[in-house]
This record gives C-alpha cells, structure tokens and sequence, in this order.
C-alpha cells in the first residue's frame, strides 16, 4: 500500500514536470524579464538599455496617473452597471418556473457571447457614430438636430465594456440565486419583515459569494480592457491598455510599456487579493 | 383613542409595503425587458445593415445580398485593401494555429491535471496558483510580456549564432499554448475530481502495472473531460486577438488580426456583412461543439 502511494506521487511529480517547465519558460519568465525591463532605460527604437531607472514608474503616476485612475475608474463603473443590471437579470432568470423557459432566457444571454470579442465590440460603432444607427433614429423622430456625440467618449467605452462583460455578473450571480431556498424569504415575511429587510437581510447576503464572484470576473478584464477602448473610446476614452499597446509601435517605449503594465497587474493582484479575502470572510460567517 | 396611532402607522407601513412590491415587481419585469434588447439590439443591426442598399448605417432603405457578393467577387470599395482571397488565407492560418496549439496544450493540461490529482510534492500549492495565473491576469499583460520575452530570446540567439529568428506561427503557438494550458487543466480536474479512485485502484489489485491502468481505467473516465478542454482550447485559439497581435509575424495574420484590421477602417457594409458571417460560423462552431459535449456527458 505505502509502496504504491509512494510510486504514484512519484509518477504525480513526474507528470507535472514538463507542463511546469513549460509554464515557467513561456509564462513566468516573461513576467520576470518585464519587471526587469520597466525599470531600464530606452534606447533608440524603443528598446531597452542600461543604465537601470525608476523613470518609467514616476511617469506612470505622474503624467500618466490620469489614465491610470481613469482605467480604475471606469472598470468600477463597468463592475457597478453590470451589477445593478445583472443581479436583477440573474435572478429573473433563475426564478423562471418553467425549466425550459429557465434555460432560453438564459441561452439569450450566453448566445451574443459566442460572437468574436473585436465583432460584438465594432456592432456598438455602428450604434453610436455620429452618422450610427441611435443618431439616425432620433434625427428622424425629430428629437434632436444636431447628431449625439457619443462615439470616441468615455460614454461609449463604459457602454462596450458593460456589453463584454454582462454575462461575467449573471452567470455566477444565477448560480448562486438558483440554490437559493426561497423558504427562508417566507420565514424571514412570517418574522415580520417587509420585501425590502428582507432582500437586504436574507436574500443578498446568501446570494454575495455570487456577486462578489461577478464584480472580481467583471473588473478584472475591464481594468487591463484594450480592445474596447481602441475600437471605441478614440483619444478621449483611452485606458491603460492602449497606453502600453502604445509604447509597442514604431516610437514606442518598451520600458514604459512594461511599467505600466507591471502596475497595471499589481491593481489585478490588489483586486484579486481583496476579492479572495471578502470571499473568505462570507464563507467564515 | 389611544390605540389609534399604532393601527395608522401600521396600515401607512402596509400600504408603502404593497408599493414597494407593486414597484420591484414592475422593475424585476422591465430590467429583463431592457437588458436583453441591450445585449441583442447591436447583434441584430449590425445583421439588418449587412443587408441595406444604403451605405449608410444611420437608415435603413431596402434589401440588398450586394454586400454579400461583393466579398465573394472580391469586390470592395476603393480604399480598403480587402480581398477574399487574404481572409480566407487568415482563416487558415488560425485553423492551423489553433490545431496545433491545442493539440500541445491539450496533452500538457491534462498531464498536469493527473500530476496535480496524484503526486504530492512541494511547492504543490505554489503551482496551483500558477495554473490559476494566466486565467486571470490581463490578456495585454501576457502579450507584451510574450513580445518582450521573444525579443529578448531572438536578439540573444543573434548574437550568440548569427542566425536572426523572426516571429511567426512558432510564437503564436507557444502563446496559445500558454494561456491554454489553465483552461484544459481545470476541466480535465474538475472531471478527475468526479472519478472514483477505487477504480484505479482495483486494477492495481488485478496486477495491471500503472501504465496499463491508465490506459484501461483512468484515461477512459477522463476522455469527456479531456475533449471538452480540447474544444474549449480550440474556441479560445481560434478567438483570440489581443496575445496574437502582439506575437505574429508578417505573413502568420490569424482570421482575428485581419478582422481588426477592416475594423479598424470604417464601418463599410461589407464590414459588417462579413462580421455576420462569422458571428453565423461562430455559433454554429460553438453549437456543433455544445451537441457533442452533451452527448458524451449522456453516455457517461
């Protein structure tokens, strides 16, 4: 018996070599290299040389804060709308009595996902142009006379991100409405308390492990966003993202670009942290 | 009288409690209402101005299939540099690449989702959280350390051989690879979670020495498992843009890259008739994909 484990965490440790080395070449020392380039200096093309500087660093929070704080706060506001939308979606769904009706209505929210990322994204350019098909329709009601300006703002980027990544917040938010026991709602209305005190004492704080699921999943590709922002938010909605892409063209900067996005993971890792820990406090209690 | 001003606060907490309902109710109809137009409104203009005679996105002014045989007579407005012959050439280049790489990190996710489920050595939990890593953290983050990484490794080898490596399917490979590897690995030990050890273990007992167990019992049981990681790497290769863009090579332009490339132009109805031809493609891929993991999840 203790021969056979001992032979199998063997061939355990055996198994996980390659596919470890792998990840170490191709993962974590790509990481290493753009910590140790961020803080060397550019050379001509936008290389990296010596001698080593925290230059790039005081660029990213000195002129560079805004974009900064603007990527921070516009996946908050991304995270926030998905949430005040989805929560009330994922538990429409989940409380649809018909199975079948519980499985189309949550198809409908799955199925525009499958369409390519670059594809969803470039169908809101059409929508929100000055000439788009929003501007088109309010012209000819006669509401306005001059086109909305809503492509190329900040607007249309919060739009595009909320559209990417709704399904981000409903899906776990539904997982955890569905084991929901709705008992406990009618316990908590024979104790006294009205649909509100309810909700908020009963219902949310056993449907959290969910949300707090859906804010990490939807705040975490919205901080380090690219796409969204480069097909829709022009100069005035650019993030953090384009800012690194940026730094990778012909007069780029490859040590900025790698600071950037050194703190563009360490506000990941921060978020990650927080979420796992406000995780663990909900399963503590 | 002095009873009075209990039953009114009562009857006044009732009648703003019957509102309050009356209200959730209406908003736990109308946000359904609101959200599904907002998450199929884009899909379906884009779909319906594929087919307008106009060129313009802002009215729609009759049917038209022109759009669609433009792209297939290659057949497009002047200034875009467009040409069927390209894209099918990008499509090519991403069936390959999504090939290979899946065929790669299929067989390395799931050898280190058995080394994780059987072997305990240290430095186990550090792992764990490396295979958790590339899911979450930005996908630009893990392009350009992948470009810089690349570049580093290139212009070494320059100097150390002579011989210049330039980016190409080989890059985009290991990238895809790497981003894969988390995917597969989490489904295949979601499926190993499910699997009765006793089973392998009985084997064990009838003398069949490890490798035949694994081929007789443990691979068997997994296979759904390892198939839908599969799929699941496919899809995520297949669609990917931003670790591509940053890893290819002149000539490696995957079916993604060249889309943003239109895109990036302006909104020309063959744009967006080409963009419904993908989103039909997608979703019968995905469809197709969705039909045979149920059927293998039944048969087992």
């Amino acid at each position: 018996m203790s021969e056979r484990i001992r032979s199998m965490r063997r061939n355990g440790t055996f198994l996980a070599l390659p596919t470890t080395l792998w990840l170490l070449v191709f993962f974590v020392l790509p990481l290493v290299i753009v910590l140790v380039v961020s803080f060397m200096s550019r050379g001509r093309g936008g290389v990296a040389i010596m001698p080593l500087t925290i230059g790039h660093y005081q660029r990213t929070f000195g002129i560079f804060s805004i974009i900064l704080w603007r990527s921070i706060g516009l996946a908050a506001m991304t995270t926030v709308v998905c949430l005040l939308a989805g929560y009330p979606l994922a538990f429409f769904i989940s409380t649809r009595r018909s199975r079948l009706f519980q499985q189309i209505t949550l198809f409908l929210v799955i199925l525009p996902f499958w369409t390519n990322f670059l594809i969803r994204t470039y169908a809101w350019r059409i929508l929100l142009g000055d000439e788009g098909a929003i501007n088109g329709v309010l012209i000819s009601l006669g509401l306005i006379s001059e086109p909305l300006k809503m492509l190329n703002t900040q607007f249309a980027v919060l739009v595009g991100l909320v559209y990417g990544f709704l399904p981000f917040m409903v899906l776990p938010i539904y997982a955890s409405v569905e084991r929901f026991n709705f008992r406990y709602v009618d316990a908590a209305h024979d104790l006294g308390a009205n649909d509100v005190r309810a909700f908020v004492r009963v219902v949310l704080p056993l449907t959290l492990p969910g949300v707090l699921a859906g804010c990490a999943l939807v705040f975490i590709p919205s901080v380090g966003a690219f796409v969204t922002p480069d097909l829709l938010g022009g100069t005035k909605g650019l993030m953090i993202g384009n800012l690194i892409n940026n730094q990778f063209g012909g007069s780029g900067n490859m040590p900025l670009g790698s600071a950037l996005s050194i703190v563009m993971m360490a506000v990941v890792m921060l978020s990650l942290v927080i979420y796992l820990l406000a995780n663990r406090r909900e399963r503590g209690t | 009288m002095a009873t009075n001003p209990p039953i009114l606060i009562n009857e006044h907490a009732m009648r703003r409690n019957r509102l309050v309902r009356r209200l959730g109710g209406i908003g736990l109809w109308l946000n359904p209402v609101f959200s599904y137009f907002f998450l199929w409104a884009p899909i379906l203009v884009l779909v319906l101005f594929s087919f307008n005679q106009s060129k313009s996105v802002s009215s729609f002014t009759g049917f038209t299939t022109r759009w669609y045989s433009n792209i297939l007579n290659n057949v497009m407005g002047a200034e875009s540099a467009f040409s069927t012959e390209l894209m099918l050439n990008a499509f090519r280049n991403s069936l390959f690449v999504g090939t290979v790489a899946t065929a790669i990190a299929t067989v390395l996710g799931t050898l280190i989702a058995l080394g994780m489920a059987r072997g305990t050595f240290p430095g186990k939990r550090w792992l764990d959280g490396l295979l958790f890593l590339p899911v979450v953290i930005p996908e630009i983050t893990q392009a350009i350390s992948l470009a810089i990484f690349f570049k580093v490794v290139f212009d070494w080898f320059d100097l150390m051989s002579g011989q210049r490596i330039f980016p190409g399917f080989h890059t985009i490979i290991a990238a895809h690879v790497t981003f894969n590897i988390s995917y597969v690995a989490i489904v295949v030990r979601a499926r190993l979670a499910d699997m009765n050890p006793q089973l392998e273990e009985a084997a064990n007992d009838l003398g069949a020495n490890p490798w035949r167990t694994f081929w007789r019992i443990t691979f068997p049981l997994i296979l759904p498992g390892v198939i839908s990681g599969a799929l699941l790497a496919f899809t995520l290769s297949l669609d990917d843009f931003v670790i591509t863009f940053f890893t290819s090579g002149v000539g490696t332009t995957t079916l993604p890259v060249f889309v943003y490339g239109l895109l990036k132009l302006t909104v020309t109805p063959e744009v967006n008739a080409i963009s419904t031809i993908m989103m039909l493609l997608s979703t019968l891929l995905i469809g197709i994909s969705l039909a045979l993991q149920g059927r293998n999840a039944s048969r087992t």
